[in-house]
């Protein structure tokens, strides 16, 4: 394996800050109940967490890989109704449609990645806009199947004779896979694999030339992040009990991509902290009414023009500037 | 048989006209600053909307759509006043989400101004279709087909005869360049917006009575539009305009003879084909990474 110095520097985090930053969330994830006194609360704190968890996912392909994805809520979607239809329809025990939802996204996703990642910048942010939109509309044609635009209901995630119910039962469970998803994410990032993927996003021809098979990575990459996306797509159908084909269309994979780049590229705390902003923003927004449209996209535009790195990078420069002087 | 063929290509002609009219305005504004304008729907729909409000409130027709092309123009140098020109050096997913968040934001305005139902645009010579080998066309279409003409020609004409246009072809080709032998770069992109958001607002206008106008009008006419600016090489104005036509007709015939439920996802199949076996699009050059 090829080390490359001049990228170690860039992200590379010493592990104990990095089993600390854990136990930082491990403690946020587990104190946050005391404060959400109602359902309402917890719902929005466990829509964040699927979100999150899509965007932690999401931030490896395009924080760390450098590719951009404008179809991600494709495989939300993909996860969502394969769910929905195996376990509502066809009787199927919930976990097994969530692995084989999942799986089917991991193949899709390694077909496409090789001819789609060979395309650069806009060209790829085409493509994958392109995938998202066919699968959002074949959502909403094939009502058969998936009940339409008016979408399907689905049934409650049982396991071991145990029924997932409730408010507080799915903050629990969302926020252990948040931890799982988070956890995952940095051990990558820290791996061999991180360091690869932190070169392509450097410089790619610089990368193969000494000797990084930077396809291999890329194609990796899209495919943990696109598993990402469905299972949290098969958990988000069990918790709400109702999918439609917006939660798979252009908007959600918008959605999806500002919260990481809001946040903070090629952080995973960032991802984290976007999702949940962007999740909760949108609720807080409602006070402005006919206005909340116009405040949405004014904040999205100037926190994008003024701190382009993102929330979490740009906090973290101002602080490390003032240890400084 | 032929006349339900030509039937098909004259409406995809019609749709495909305004593609190649929103293609056309991506690439523009890409040549000049290598931004991929996400608003660009948005200036279809503030033509439409402007066209169709104005008149209605007794503004005669020509005047309400120079309004509209007036208001879009404004609009489109504000937002690369305020927002592209501040975040040149951005990376292109932040650029990316600069533009949607302008066009969240112009459409919210815009529902703000004009509400959110649908309004009606009277056809502009008359509602009786025209035959034309037994295929039957709205004279609408001809107003579609004949004003998108007119735009592309003298567009041509301003990239190719005016100092204007050279100076924005040649910051094109090389920005610094071009910078060092005078050109005022920063007036280009400028420029470059105000072109394309007048284009859109025209195909907005003329197409207003085919289609209604309404807030969210310019989604899918603007993502078209940008698959018409893909499939013809980004930065490639021609090309934009086949691409525009070419996803136009392919769309019109796939809901004619396969299905017309899947009518909007023909364009993005037809993308993702070239894009596999062609990664420049079809007219695109090859170009290579210098490391």
């Amino acid at each position: 394996m090829v080390q490359i110095a001049a990228t170690r520097t860039a992200a590379a985090q010493p592990i104990n800050t990095r089993l600390l930053s854990l136990a930082a969330l491990a403690v946020v994830i587990a104190v946050l109940p005391l404060a959400l006194t109602n359902n309402f609360y917890l719902d929005i704190a466990i829509l964040a967490g699927f979100n999150a968890i899509v965007c932690v996912g999401l931030n490896l392909l395009i924080g760390y890989a450098g590719q951009i994805s404008l179809g991600h809520a494709g495989f939300f979607g993909i996860g969502a109704y394969a769910s929905g239809i195996l376990v509502t329809t066809y009787g199927w025990p919930p976990i097994a449609a969530l692995l084989v939802g999942a799986l089917f996204v991991g193949v899709l996703a390694f077909l496409l990645a090789k001819p789609i990642l060979r395309l650069k910048g806009h060209y790829l942010a085409m493509a994958t806009l392109g995938i998202g939109i066919i699968v959002s509309i074949v959502l909403r044609t094939e009502t058969g199947l998936t009940g339409g635009p008016d979408g399907m209901m689905v049934d409650s995630f049982k396991i071991f004779g145990l029924e997932l119910y409730g408010e507080k039962t799915w903050y629990w469970v969302v926020g252990v896979m948040l931890f799982i998803a988070v956890w995952l994410s940095l051990n990558l990032i820290d791996s061999p694999v991180g360091r690869a993927l932190r070169a392509v996003h450097g410089s790619e021809v610089a990368a193969e030339v000494v000797g990084v098979d930077t396809t291999r990575y890329k194609v990796m990459v899209f495919v943990v992040s696109a598993v990402f996306a469905s299972v949290a797509g098969s958990l988000f159908a069990h918790y709400t009990g109702l999918i439609t084909p917006a939660k798979a269309d252009f908007f959600k994979s918008i959605e999806l991509v500002t919260m990481v780049v809001f946040g903070g590229m090629a952080s995973t705390f960032g991802a984290v902290i976007g999702a949940v902003v962007l999740t909760v923003l949108p609720q807080a927004l409602t006070v402005f009414q006919d206005y909340s449209q116009i405040v949405l996209g004014a904040i999205l535009m100037f926190t994008m023009v003024f701190m382009p790195k993102g929330l979490l990078p740009t906090i973290e420069g101002l602080i490390a500037q003032r240890r400084r002087a | 048989m032929f006349a339900e063929f030509l039937q098909y290509m004259l409406s995809g002609l019609t749709i495909g006209a305004i593609y190649a009219l929103a293609g056309l305005g991506f690439s523009i504004i890409y040549n000049a600053s290598h931004v991929i304008n996400f608003a660009q729907g948005e200036f279809i729909m503030i033509g439409g909307m402007a066209a169709a409000t104005l008149t209605a409130s007794g503004v005669p027709l020509p005047l309400a759509i120079l309004m509209g092309c007036g208001g879009a123009m404004i609009v489109g140098v504000l937002v690369a006043k305020f927002t592209v020109e501040r975040a040149r050096n951005a990376s292109v997913v932040t650029l990316i989400i600069i533009t949607i968040g302008a066009s969240i934001f112009l459409r919210g305005v815009a529902e703000l101004v004009w509400g959110k139902d649908f309004k009606r645009l009277e056809a502009f010579s008359g509602e009786t279709p025209i035959n034309i080998l037994g295929a039957s066309m709205q004279p609408q279409s001809l107003w579609v087909i004949g004003c998108a003409a007119v735009l592309i020609v003298a567009i041509g004409t301003f990239f190719n005869r005016t100092l204007t246009g050279k100076a924005m072809l040649a910051t094109s080709h090389n920005r610094l360049a071009a910078q060092l032998v005078g050109i005022n770069v920063k007036r280009v992109v400028l420029i470059s917006f105000a072109l394309s958001a007048a284009l859109g607002a025209m195909g907005g206008a003329v197409v207003a009575p085919i289609t209604f106008s309404y807030t969210e009008m310019g989604i899918m006419l603007g993502l078209k539009g940008f698959t018409a600016a893909v499939l013809g090489g980004l930065g490639n104005g021609p090309g934009a305009v086949a691409g525009g036509l070419i996803v136009g007709v392919a769309e019109a015939l796939g809901a004619g003879y396969i299905s017309s439920a899947y009518k909007d996802a023909v364009a993005f199949v037809i993308i993702l084909l070239v894009l596999l076996f062609m990664p420049s699009g079809l007219f695109g050059k090859r170009g290579t990474e210098r490391v």
